[in-house]
């Protein structure tokens, strides 16, 4: 087939539609959030002090920072979804959380300690936590990496290491309400570690399915 | 230069709105400046410009499949070569080449280039021939024997909707086996 013919089939194909990456992602994100939420009530669930817990400003802390990772997330994924995007100039969205954490991890350390430090650090659900947020967020990680395919990343590590962004910061916001360590030392170190686990896979998944 | 980037962008505009006759003037437009392009690739990688065809028709199926994340506010020309740049990048991958990244070879087009004559590409026609009967078929129709749809639908005794069907999933797929072989 030479390139004049092919040109003719794809003005033939002109009147089909697709739709935009955004409403696929979304979409993609909807169907797989109820296999995050069955886990997290089989396994997890809303811890039993939830009432009390929420005047603590620390436990709301814990929501504020994994969300301003997740939207933010969900905003640079779809710009780079774009052939021609760069990442300069929109990095720093993704400094949001590091942002919130810096001052709450401050604010803490200003006032009376309510346990030692190595306490608050290592909390009790260390381990729980490094697996329940992997674990939550991989139905999202599948479904955000679906809806990015139908992008145009330039990058597909990059895209795919945003697609495991959105999904930790999404699975830690569900965990949140299950953990009862409410430190900001806790959440900069385990939410962490955890989310920097979801984003390699999802980098390395990426990097194979993004291509476009 | 300025001219024709603007004149791409009316007509990806139109084309967007439903024009086909516009995005076939674009496609046929693009296609010699990618060409130039592509073999500017090739040369600067040591590779023999005949493989240019063939990156160029990636690039065009790319430019059909991935064209609703073109914002239409914003200017065509950098969209395109961006896509086009990525499917050099890959094709010169594929053949075990070192690529260096900053290929400018789509940045810098040249204006008034001596149109090349249309090499013979093989791989999109070498993949065709995978494709589903049905696929096949349409395709051959529509581009070769360049049938309109609904003739093509009388031909294969199909509605004019599964012929519209069939063309979209050969491009889709015919996309994916190059990028996958």
């Amino acid at each position: 087939m030479d390139t004049d013919q092919l040109i003719r089939s794809l003005a033939a194909d002109n009147p089909h539609r697709a739709p935009r990456v955004g409403a696929v992602l979304s979409m993609a994100l909807l169907v797989a959030a109820p296999l995050s939420i069955l886990i997290f009530v089989t396994f997890f669930g809303v811890r039993a002090d939830v009432m009390s817990a929420m005047r603590n400003p620390f436990f709301d802390m814990k929501f504020a920072v994994t969300l301003s990772l997740a939207i933010p997330a969900i905003i640079v994924s779809l710009h780079l979804s774009r052939p021609e995007a760069l990442l300069r100039g929109w990095g720093w969205l993704l400094l949001l959380p590091v942002g919130l954490l810096a001052v709450a991890i401050g604010s803490e350390a200003m006032m009376a300690p309510a346990m030692p430090m190595t306490m608050r650090l290592v909390g009790k659900n260390s381990r729980v936590c490094m697996v329940a947020i992997p674990a939550m967020a991989l139905p999202l990680l599948a479904g955000a990496l679906f809806g990015l395919r139908h992008g145009a990343p330039s990058s597909p590590a990059l895209a795919g290491a945003l697609a495991g962004l959105v999904s930790a910061g999404l699975a830690a916001t569900l965990y949140a309400s299950h953990c009862t360590d409410d430190s900001p030392l806790f959440v900069a170190t385990w939410y962490t570690l955890a989310t920097a686990l979801v984003t390699a896979i999802g980098a390395a998944v990426g990097s194979r399915v993004l291509r476009y | 230069m300025r001219g024709r980037e603007d004149e791409w962008t009316g007509l990806m505009r139109s084309a967007m709105a439903g024009d086909d006759a516009a995005y076939h003037r674009l496609l046929k437009a693009v296609a010699p400046v990618l060409r130039a392009a592509a073999r500017r690739g090739l040369a600067r990688a040591g590779q023999p410009p005949d493989q240019a065809e063939d990156i160029v028709q990636e690039i065009l199926l790319a430019v059909h499949l991935k064209r609703h994340t073109w914002d239409s506010e914003a200017p065509f020309a950098p969209w395109l070569f961006a896509i086009g740049r990525n499917k050099l990048i890959d094709a010169l991958r594929r053949r075990g080449r070192r690529v260096f990244v900053n290929i400018d070879d789509f940045a810098e087009t040249l204006p008034g280039e001596a149109p090349q004559d249309t090499a013979s590409a093989g791989e999109v026609a070498a993949q065709l021939g995978t494709l589903p009967q049905r696929q096949r078929d349409v395709l051959q129709s529509i581009a070769v024997e360049a049938a309109s749809i609904k003739d093509t639908a009388a031909r294969l005794s199909m509605s004019e909707g599964a012929v519209r069907v069939a063309l979209h999933r050969g491009l889709a797929a015919l996309t994916a086996k190059l990028r996958d072989h």
